[in-house]
């Protein structure tokens, strides 16, 4: 507990006391109304002087004035017991919020430990402590097993293991050496490594989710903005609702039926009606679910940019999948090369070469399989054709590799193959020279994945690829996705995301779930984007809505099941806060319930409404 | 220009109060108060001074809520 609330803990227990040793004395008159005022005036000063401002400023109705209306009221009625009670609740309320949104921020905060302190820099022999801020592009760091790496760059030096699991989630550790690329936010856990940095901290990964993480809950759902508008229209009703109540009745009963106007009993109504109005339950209670609910995926790996998207994900009816990248390992291995006319070593080399510039997984498998370093200087004019393949010069022959759209583009004949797999036809000066034929594992857990998709509920489930309509329908049937469109530019991928868009029910979303290479349109074209395993590219952390960390396609359905269950917290509390106050309202208006019964619509339901949204933190059984 | 302050106030309605307050203020273009996060990142018209906005926005805010704090 911080400084204020420790203050107001012990304003509440001071008045409490008083309140219940006044209770008990038998005290009469003015000197009664003397006593209590000292519980009355500790406990509820702050929220007098508010509502007394509020005045003053024209904002009159909010639950300051709401407060403190009714327990003044009460008081003038002879009350004093309820009147001071009211105050002593809705602070105790008060401060049991305040003290769970702090543990939830820091809770939250510490899920997202991330952010690194310093960095090493070797200075001579010593290593010198700096601000990570600080650190050039291409500086060489050092990190000691157990620190965090601070900035991504490549390793020059050394080999360790990585713990990822605050990035992704994910608690098998990741081993690295010289040479690989390390990403910011890991753990090294054994070796001494040093790496050269290859971003500054400000567009190193951890600083991007860091980012991302804070300003998530900015972007506001419609359950959030439906409060905020309920909560505007609400208040002032109440208010004019419980002025009616404490006027007409008794005018009704004096001048329509000559009866005794009651005015005590009417009064007293109204001011319960006022107490049970308050809407802090829900004020708080939604934004509180949301804010838990992105803090627990975060926590397992999912980055959702904003409540809204947490909101439209649990409403997800269609996911389209990208094949490579996110169905399967997109590491793909040459498994063989076909009708070549030059020697094979030469054409892995021309192919490797044409697509060196290219970080497609399809060019570094080539790159892989030349077993030799590259020299891009043998290499210029470099023209990639987006959906076909790359034509470039290298060592002074016009070398075009891709597939059959780039040969029927160039006017080159080519056979057929009956392999699985991709394509790769390369022709040297205008002539064809053979095909490489690249294979792509399936990822073990993407069957189960589009079952469990099932399973959760999604209605469709659609496979986009640019890949040949031959190894995609194998895929697909490995999977048990039907429905399959293949040989896709990525403009092409925007349109029939387009076109299942039109096809999709009012408050049901279209998912795309893409690894962020090529297809950054379509993840801003969907109703929500998902990248995944887009830990260090840059591009698909911005165009998508949803951040997968890992490459795991389980991890779609965890997604899916989060926003569900953090949409049914934000449902429920909803449903539960309006539902009992409404209930209190008409029972307070027909004098059954009392001042006691609307403390319980007020403080106890708010209570009971934060504990429900902190569930939302917790995810991890999902 | 956008930018981002660290704020302090007790109450969710009370940050909505203020980003109310943050939005009317003359040289902004857009407020958004988090009151989750404790932040208010304010968007700001072409030309405007964020320096002298901002006092303008504290001002507006300890307007309509006293107990508040935008750290500038």
């Amino acid at each position: 507990m911080n400084k204020k609330q420790k203050k107001m803990l012990l304003r509440i227990l001071i008045a409490a006391v008083l309140m219940i040793a006044f209770a008990l004395l038998p005290l009469k008159g003015y000197l009664r109304f003397g006593l209590f005022l000292i519980p009355y005036l500790v406990i509820g000063y702050d929220i007098l002087r508010k509502a007394a401002k509020g005045i003053a400023n024209r904002q009159v109705f909010d639950e300051n004035f709401l407060m403190a209306a009714a327990t003044i009221g009460a008081i003038l009625l002879g009350e004093y017991t309820e009147g001071v009670a009211v105050m002593l609740f809705y602070q105790i309320g008060e401060l049991f919020q305040s003290y769970a949104v702090g543990k939830s921020r820091r809770n939250i905060s510490e899920l997202m430990d991330i952010r690194p302190d310093y960095a090493n820099i070797e200075n001579g022999a010593a290593l010198e402590k700096v601000d990570p801020d600080e650190v050039a592009v291409g500086t060489v760091i050092v990190v000691q097993p157990g620190e965090k790496i601070p900035i991504d760059g490549i390793i020059t030096q050394g080999s360790t293991t990585l713990n990822t699991s605050a990035l992704t989630g994910e608690s098998l550790p990741r081993e690295v050496r010289a040479g690989d690329e390390v990403i910011s936010g890991c753990i090294n856990m054994s070796g001494l490594i040093k790496v050269r940095t290859t971003k500054e901290f400000g567009e190193s990964t951890v600083s991007q989710i860091l980012e991302l993480v804070e300003n998530a809950s900015s972007r506001k759902s419609r359950s959030e903005n439906f409060i905020t508008r309920f909560a505007h229209y609400y208040t002032p009703a109440v208010c004019y609702g419980a002025l009616a109540l404490a006027f007409l009745p008794p005018l009704a009963r004096m001048l329509l039926f000559s009866l005794p106007p009651h005015w005590h009993d009417w009064i007293f109504r109204a001011l319960t009606f006022l107490v049970i109005s308050c809407p802090c339950a829900l004020v708080i209670s939604i934004p509180l679910s949301f804010f838990a609910g992105i803090g627990g995926a975060g926590n397992a790996g999912v980055l959702v940019k904003g409540s809204n998207y947490l909101e439209a994900l649990a409403q997800t009816d269609c996911v389209v999948f990208d094949k490579t990248g996110t169905m399967t390992m997109g590491v793909f291995e040459v498994t063989a090369v076909h009708d070549n006319t030059i020697a094979k070593e030469d054409l892995l080399d021309y192919a490797a070469h044409a697509e060196c510039r290219s970080s497609h997984p399809i060019s570094r498998s080539l790159q892989k399989a030349c077993q030799k370093d590259l020299d891009p200087a043998r290499v210029t004019d470099v023209q990639e054709i987006a959906g076909h393949g790359v034509i470039a010069i290298v060592d002074g022959k016009t070398v075009a590799a891709g597939n059959d759209k780039l040969m029927k583009r160039e006017g080159i004949p080519c056979p057929d193959c009956e392999s699985d797999g991709t394509l790769i036809h390369v022709a040297v000066d205008g002539s064809y020279a053979g095909h490489i034929v690249i294979s792509d594992r399936l990822k073990p857990q993407a069957k189960e994945a589009v079952a469990a998709l099932r399973k959760a509920g999604v209605g469709k489930t659609v496979m986009l690829t640019g890949d040949s309509k031959n190894s995609a329908q194998k895929i697909a049937a490995q999977l048990d996705i039907r429905e399959v469109y293949s040989e896709l530019l990525p403009a092409d991928k925007v349109s029939i995301v387009e076109n299942l868009l039109t096809k999709e029910k009012k408050n049901r979303k279209l998912a795309f779930v893409g690894d962020g290479i090529n297809d950054a349109p379509v993840l801003s074209r969907a109703d929500i984007g998902i990248a995944m395993g887009a830990l260090g590219s840059d591009a698909a952390i911005e165009a998508a809505d949803i951040v997968l960390m890992d490459d795991n396609p389980l991890k779609i359905v965890k997604a899916i099941r989060i926003a569900r269950k953090c949409i049914r917290i934000v449902y429920e509390n909803i449903y539960f806060a309006i539902g009992i106050k409404i209930l209190c309202l008409i029972l307070g208006a027909l004098g059954i319930a009392n001042m006691w019964a609307a403390i319980f619509a007020d403080v106890g339901v708010m209570v009971l409404a934060v504990l429900n949204a902190i569930r939302a933190l917790y995810v991890k059984k999902l | 220009m956008k930018k981002s302050y660290k704020i302090d106030v007790d109450c969710a309605n009370c940050a909505a109060k203020m980003e109310e307050a943050a939005k009317k203020t003359a040289g902004v273009k857009d407020a958004v108060v988090n009151f989750m996060t404790l932040k208010m990142n304010v968007e700001f018209e072409d030309g405007a001074d964020p320096k002298a906005v901002m006092q303008d926005v504290l001002c507006g805010c300890k307007k309509v809520e006293e107990d508040c704090e935008i750290y500038l």
